[in-house]
């Protein structure tokens, strides 16, 4: 070869300028590195009030295990932290068949569970009969009861379910009998979270003490009513994550005692947020307000009305009471930390109304209307509640405001399981929900539908504790549920919209307020105001947060 | 004495079979359902019987509380609904914190209690005796929560020589301590005090104190004597309360005892914790009771066993 200039003349010149792009390149490149370096390692500490019952994925169900379950197990599809955003998670990516009865998942491949196990099909399969088996005990079977031979698996008729296919190691496609619009949602509940056979039964009915899932962190060390550690789980298969190398969660820790923790630097995030008593002193405080992030919630507050019991089977009295809440002014009985309800969907679901005013707060017009349907005088009646703050005293300003349209309300200020057990029962004629319910499960209307207003739920021992039917709208309810393609998500979102809108005419309710969710964390930790206050991973998502520098 | 023993344990089995019986009724009849509990606010009403027959909740009472009793003669508290794991062991992670607790709060208890009887008896009449007592009374009957919140705020947060509340080491336990004793201490005084006054009203000690001196270690050893009787009933009583976990102090504090467990027990409606945390308690108690008992002939002659 000739040499032209010293070098082969076949060879690719390099020119002097590339050489500074290159070395800016990789300078950049080492900066971003080093950056991202700094930012892992560091341990953070989360206090709670109660204990953290079970880690088991498809048996928790509480405000503390929630997301510490979300950290530890993964399921095939999850939400964008911060947000309600679906996307494929444990499956790379999946495909829905034209009749939107068939979802074939593709797993994602080398990912593996904390005993060094890599994670196939096969899992999903056992993890999917694990929920729906009678012996677990499972909160969520009911979810899962739409995929077909479920059914048949749980009455013992069957020893597998016909509608979960182990097509190969990466690849499970799972059946429904009907289509099924929120599947993909509840693929992302935790009670779907895989979790691996040899483990489960390892534990020997213990898994809940002994969780071995494929999140981003391991159990360490779980001192029994005292604290539950977790160190950084270094396979993970989310590249960077989790920031941190250890959390510690404490428990046992009153909410004031844990707050003043927090100013110590002993705590670095207030799984119960902030105390009512100091919480404008946080938000004056000029430093304090940094530290607090607020985020929406699949929340509602509100009163049911008992539509069985006289007078409340009058619609124009359930109106009447509509109009008579002042909810601005229970709004700010708990420091501004909800903002009022016009009607039942909260502002974060498609389907909500931003158009609909709701009631109006019309003290006149709802005597009117109650003189109207027969009862100038008022009545009297009762409200349940939930004893503890703030809830007695958002009952008693319920009682005020209702009290000035001559309806008499006498207080039933109880534990949460009796509450619980009288509106199961029917009994009670009107129940503040607050401290109870209804935080949807997953970011689709029906969560608000099915098990609080259907007429399926208005039965003994239901949550329908408004006993509200009607067979007309769960017709149409049951329909838009099935409208499970991507291109009739725009029709289904309309469709709830009104059958909402619908119930809202009909009053069984009095929607309240939907609660905001505010936390508040130490100096030592940051990440994105939205991860500690996730509408999902309910109440941080732990794996998105770092230490500060 | 045997046969006084072996008499006092037929009487504990009996009352801690009766505070099983009890115990379960109760349970059973609280207008709440455990299955609805554990089964949560989405689950469908089949799930919620699903959950209630997997308990065993649907079998008759009185078949249930065979079954629960068996089980616990062979040492086996049962599941709890909620965890899903043996309640002994829940039961065993509590114990160590709990008898802590209960012993140091006790020692706080004469700590605080003793030399205040001795002072207010000693100025009796006075307005150190009146302050001394109504002292003594304001910890009996103040809020343990505030107590409690008050001892942390200053002690460990604005002067933080102790930690802020928890459990660990020795210093973790002072604040806890002091806020049993504070609430328990006043009745220790007021014994304490009444047996010093009885010594005190005796003829030579009066003589003493006209001639300006002060027989103290004959003064102390009798009133030891005269106060030791209704303070070790005090004991018994104390060491039987306060294994069953003083829930108050636990909750401010974050101590892990039993007390804190049984409580979060009952807003779950977990029913075999519940239980298991009673039976505990009534075992204790039963226990400090006779311990007192056995205790006395020991200390007075006079006494005998009966």
């Amino acid at each position: 070869m000739q040499q032209v200039n010293g070098r082969d003349s076949d060879a690719p010149r390099i020119r002097g300028a590339a050489w500074q792009r290159v070395a800016a390149l990789l300078s950049a490149a080492l900066l971003v590195g080093s950056m991202a370096f700094a930012q892992q390692g560091g341990s953070a500490t989360v206090s709670f009030q109660d204990d953290i019952s079970t880690l088991d994925p498809q048996v928790g169900y509480d405000w503390q295990n929630w997301s510490i379950i979300k950290t530890i197990f993964d399921g095939l599809m999850d939400y964008v932290p911060g947000t309600t955003e679906l996307v494929p998670h444990l499956a790379e990516s999946y495909d829905v068949s034209e009749d939107g009865l068939t979802y074939t998942f593709n797993l994602r491949q080398g990912v593996l569970f904390h005993n060094g196990r890599e994670l196939v099909a096969d899992d999903v399969r056992y993890t999917f009969e694990r929920v729906l088996d009678p012996a677990t005990q499972s909160p969520g079977q009911g979810f899962y009861t739409t995929i077909a031979g479920a059914q048949e698996f749980i009455d013992g008729e069957a020893d597998s379910v016909a509608g979960v296919e182990v097509v190969d190691d990466y690849t499970v496609r799972i059946t429904t009998s009907e289509p099924d619009a929120s599947f993909l949602h509840k693929m992302g509940l935790n009670f779907a979270h895989i979790v691996p056979q040899e483990a489960v039964e390892a534990a020997g009915g213990d898994f809940g003490h002994n969780p071995v899932g494929t999140g981003g962190f391991m159990l360490k060390e779980w001192v029994l009513g005292q604290r539950v550690v977790l160190e950084r789980n270094p396979n993970y298969f989310e590249e960077g994550l989790p920031y941190l190398d250890e959390m510690v969660f404490q428990v046992g820790v009153d909410p004031n005692v844990a707050f003043l923790r927090l100013l110590q630097g002993e705590v670095d995030v207030l799984g119960d947020g902030i105390p009512s008593a100091r919480f404008t002193e946080v938000m004056d405080d000029p430093d304090l307000s940094q530290q607090v992030a607020r985020g929406e919630q699949m929340q509602t507050g509100y009163v049911t009305i008992n539509v069985n019991m006289e007078p409340f089977d009058d619609v124009r009295v359930r109106q009447a009471l509509n109009m008579a809440i002042n909810k601005d002014r229970i709004v700010r009985l708990i420091n501004n930390r909800a903002v009022p309800a016009t009607q039942i969907l909260p502002p974060l679901f498609e389907s909500h109304n931003a158009d609909y005013a709701g009631y109006p707060y019309d003290p006149e017009a709802a005597r009117e209307l109650l003189a109207e349907a027969g009862y100038p005088n008022g009545f009297d009646t009762e409200l349940y509640a939930y004893n503890v703050a703030p809830n007695d005293r958002i009952a008693q300003a319920i009682q005020a405001d209702l009290a000035e349209i001559g309806v008499n309300v006498a207080l039933r200020t109880q534990a949460q399981s009796t509450v619980i057990e009288a509106g199961g029962a029917g009994e009670a004629p009107l129940i503040w929900s607050g401290g109870m319910a209804w935080i949807a499960d997953y970011p689709d209307p029906n969560n608000f539908y099915w098990p609080i207003l259907a007429c399926a739920s208005n039965i003994p021992g239901g949550w329908n504790w408004a006993r509200y039917c009607n067979e007309d709208l769960e017709a149409r309810a049951a329909r838009a549920d099935t409208l499970a393609r991507a291109d009739q998500q725009e029709a289904r979102v309309a469709e709830w919209r009104d059958i909402f809108m619908e119930i809202m005419e009909e009053a069984p309710w009095i929607p309240i307020f939907h609660e905001l969710q505010v936390s508040m964390h130490s100096t030592n930790v940051t990440g994105p105001s939205a991860i500690f206050v996730d509408p999902m991973h309910i109440p941080v998502h732990y794996e998105m947060v770092r230490k500060a520098e | 004495m045997i046969a006084y023993l072996s008499q006092r344990v037929l009487q504990a089995a009996g009352v801690l079979l009766g505070v099983s019986i009890i115990t379960f009724l109760l349970a059973f009849l609280l207008p709440a359902d455990p299955a609805r509990m554990i089964a949560g606010r989405s689950a469908t009403v089949a799930t919620v019987e699903s959950i209630r027959e997997q308990l065993g909740l649907n079998r008759p009472l009185p078949q249930q509380y065979v079954t629960y009793l068996g089980n616990l003669l062979k040492g086996d508290f049962g599941r709890s609904y909620a965890q899903k794991a043996d309640v002994t062991r829940i039961i065993r992670s509590r114990l160590a914190p709990t008898l802590q607790l209960a012993l140091v709060g006790i020692l706080f208890e004469l700590l605080i209690g003793l030399p205040m009887g001795m002072i207010a008896a000693i100025k009796r009449g006075t307005w150190v005796d009146q302050g001394v007592m109504a002292f003594a009374f304001v910890g009996v009957s103040a809020p343990q929560f505030v107590v409690g919140l008050l001892l942390i705020y200053f002690f460990a947060y604005l002067i933080p020589i102790f930690p802020l509340g928890g459990y660990g080491t020795a210093r973790h336990i002072v604040l806890p301590a002091i806020a049993v004793g504070l609430a328990g201490g006043g009745w220790y005084a007021r014994v304490t005090r009444s047996a010093m006054i009885d010594v005190l009203r005796q003829g030579y000690v009066r003589t003493a104190r006209a001639k300006g001196v002060f027989p103290s270690k004959v003064v102390f050893k009798h009133v030891l004597k005269n106060a030791v009787l209704p303070v070790v009933a005090l004991v018994g009583l104390d060491i039987g309360v306060f294994m069953g976990g003083i829930v108050i102090v636990e909750s401010v504090f974050g101590w892990p005892g039993i007390g804190q467990m049984i409580w979060q027990a009952i807003q779950l409606v977990d029913i075999p914790v519940i239980m298991g945390g009673v039976l505990v308690t009534a075992l204790f108690v039963v226990l400090g009771n006779l311990l007192a008992d056995l205790v006395y002939p020991a200390l007075d002659p006079r006494i005998r066993y009966s």
